[in-house]
């Protein structure tokens, strides 16, 4: 099934002087078409300015399309009635945490979203604790969430969407604030929910390595949607990510590098463990030639 | 000289039931001209250490001296202090507050009472080295992308003159290429002014590239110091602390446990590169013998 299906979508926005006139219209979407199935984990990566939020908000109807169209979990984002579904179907967590916590105790904040969707109190706790669960936070329960780190209150935001049971769930660069240990365990933990529960991932992040496990792959540049694949893929073509602004993994970037020297190796090398491979056949090739 | 910490604790909340203690008897030496890269997980006392360094916090015990005067000694010009180590905090464009990104950058300079004259040089200075171009000194900073936004709040640090130079993460939320753009222009103001620069940052990569001191802090104290080359070297001590060593130092390791015998103290693509390079040429050059 489809879970996001957008068609030409265009987004503009008018900037205006202190009296009022129309300065420019800007077009921070540009006919962007883009299809995710259900269970998908995509990824999608562009420099400061290229769209990427902007289509996240569209995502669950924060913004609405200038022209073409918009379903999510088979709703029209349009549709002004639909508004809550759509919010239901596709959560969003955003960079800062500390923007999105609201309560005293971890487990209350987690169920504040499923309160404000009128859902029994039963179900309310057996939810929380589930999400908390998945999450791997549940011992942190009666915790205040001041005092967690900045990992674990982004693993909190998560969770507070997960017990409003979406089918999707739209990440907009958790981890920009994080340190590397709060970094992986973000990363580690939308992998599993992806995994086991089976929820429709869309990453958007600069950090190149985070996105080698997704499904597919979107570079988006100037509202336009300019390369897709999957990661593999994108990332054999380094100087035309780099035309982009951005960058390809460490391990990968290597591999190019010497192969530009000449050495005989695969086009995007992603891991280390495929990069020690690929060296140890070079080295094998070299000898029993 | 420059900046000389001795023994110095800080403890937060003394006497109460969240008393903890922040900095451990910390001694350390900031020589003239260094750049170094602070690096440790949330929480192991980066940030309150950089205040200390410009005499925003006071040390419970122990002296910080600048210039050989104890910075928090009854009479030690503060004022002096602040403009000579200039601090940039994270997220520095949430302060822009001007309506003019020229008056902005002149804000601080103006606050030491300079001539006019002087203020203006000064700030026209500091957005050349940062490098925002003349077209965008009256456009209103709002107007800005975030890179340029964050470029120019460090311009407003610089007009100050200072001799050191304090940066909180300065990359955080920036695209790839950003990044690069944002260190590759403090590397440059680094040479041509001879300005001690201190980089707190998250991203092993960056301070490998950059740096050429690094000190680790964990739980309060220093855990290394010294080159990156063998800082990295203790990348299984560093995991245990919450950071890691650089990709491509991993790699390294990998070959030689693969027996392909390449020097493990690589901590940067090129680095890698050239040390691969060697073997390789080794490799064929033994064959065709």
């Amino acid at each position: 099934m489809r879970m996001i299906d957008a068609k030409k979508l265009v987004f503009e926005y008018i900037r205006r002087d202190e009296e009022g006139n129309v300065e420019a219209i800007n077009r921070a979407l540009d006919e962007v078409t883009l299809d995710v199935m259900e269970g998908d984990f995509v990824a999608i990566l562009g420099h400061n300015g290229s769209g990427k939020s902007t289509m996240a908000k569209h995502i669950n109807a924060i913004l609405m399309p200038s022209e073409g169209t918009l379903y999510v979990n088979g709703y029209d984002t349009k549709d002004e009635e639909k508004i809550w579904d759509i919010r239901q179907s596709a959560g969003m967590v955003f960079q800062n945490p500390d923007n999105q916590i609201i309560a005293t105790v971890v487990e209350e904040d987690v169920g504040f979203g499923p309160e404000n969707l009128g859902v029994p109190t039963e179900e309310i706790w057996k939810r929380v604790e589930e999400s908390l669960k998945a999450v791997g936070m549940y011992e942190y329960r009666s915790h205040s969430p001041n005092k967690l780190s900045g990992g674990q209150k982004q693993r909190v935001a998560i969770a507070g969407i997960m017990a409003m049971r979406p089918k999707c769930i739209i990440l907009d660069e958790p981890t920009a604030m994080l340190d590397p240990n709060g970094r992986k365990e973000v990363i580690r933990t939308i992998r599993e929910l992806n995994k086991k529960e089976k929820v429709t991932v869309l990453l958007i992040t600069h950090y190149m390595d985070e996105v080698i496990h997704a499904d597919k792959v979107l570079v988006m540049d100037s509202g336009k949607v300019v390369m897709q694949g999957t990661p593999r893929e994108i990332f054999s073509q380094v100087d035309k990510l780099k035309k982009y602004r951005l960058d390809v993994p460490q391990v990968t970037e290597l591999a190019y590098e010497l192969k530009k020297q000449g050495m005989p190796l695969p086009d995007g090398i992603l891991t280390r463990d495929e990069f020690v491979e690929a060296m140890m056949e070079v080295r094998n090739g070299a000898f029993t030639r | 000289m420059a900046l000389l910490l001795d023994k110095v604790s800080y403890i937060y909340g003394g006497g109460t039931a969240y008393e903890k203690q922040a900095l451990k008897n910390i001694t350390l030496d900031i020589p003239d001209g260094q750049f170094i890269g602070l690096i440790g997980h949330t929480g192991s006392g980066k940030s309150t250490l950089i205040q200390h360094l410009n005499g925003l916090m006071k040390p419970t015990s122990g002296t910080v001296y600048f210039n050989g005067a104890d910075m928090n000694a009854e009479g030690f010009q503060k004022k002096e202090l602040r403009s000579k180590v200039g601090l940039v905090f994270q997220y520095p464009e949430h302060q822009l507050f001007e309506t003019t990104v020229l008056k902005d950058v002149q804000f601080g300079p103006k606050n030491l009472n300079l001539p006019q004259l002087e203020v203006e040089l000064r700030a026209y200075d500091a957005l050349k080295m940062v490098g925002i171009s003349e077209d965008l000194y009256d456009a209103s900073p709002f107007e800005l992308s975030g890179g340029q936004k964050r470029r120019v709040a460090i311009a407003g640090v610089l007009a100050m003159k200072p001799d050191v130079l304090i940066l909180d993460e300065p990359t955080a939320g920036l695209d790839p290429m950003g990044r690069d753009e944002i260190l590759d222009q403090i590397e440059k103001i680094h040479k041509e002014r001879k300005i001690t620069v201190i980089l707190v940052s998250h991203s092993m990569e960056d301070v490998a590239k950059y740096v050429d001191r690094i000190i680790v802090m964990n739980k309060g104290g220093i855990a290394f110091d010294g080159a990156p080359k063998k800082v990295f070297t203790h990348y299984k001590e560093l995991e245990q602390i919450g950071l890691a060593a650089p990709s491509v130092t991993y790699v390294m390791h990998d070959l030689n446990q693969m027996r392909i015998p390449v020097a493990t103290d690589a901590t940067t693509v090129e680095e890698a590169k050239q040390e691969i390079l060697d073997w390789w040429r080794n490799v064929r050059e033994r064959i065709i013998r």
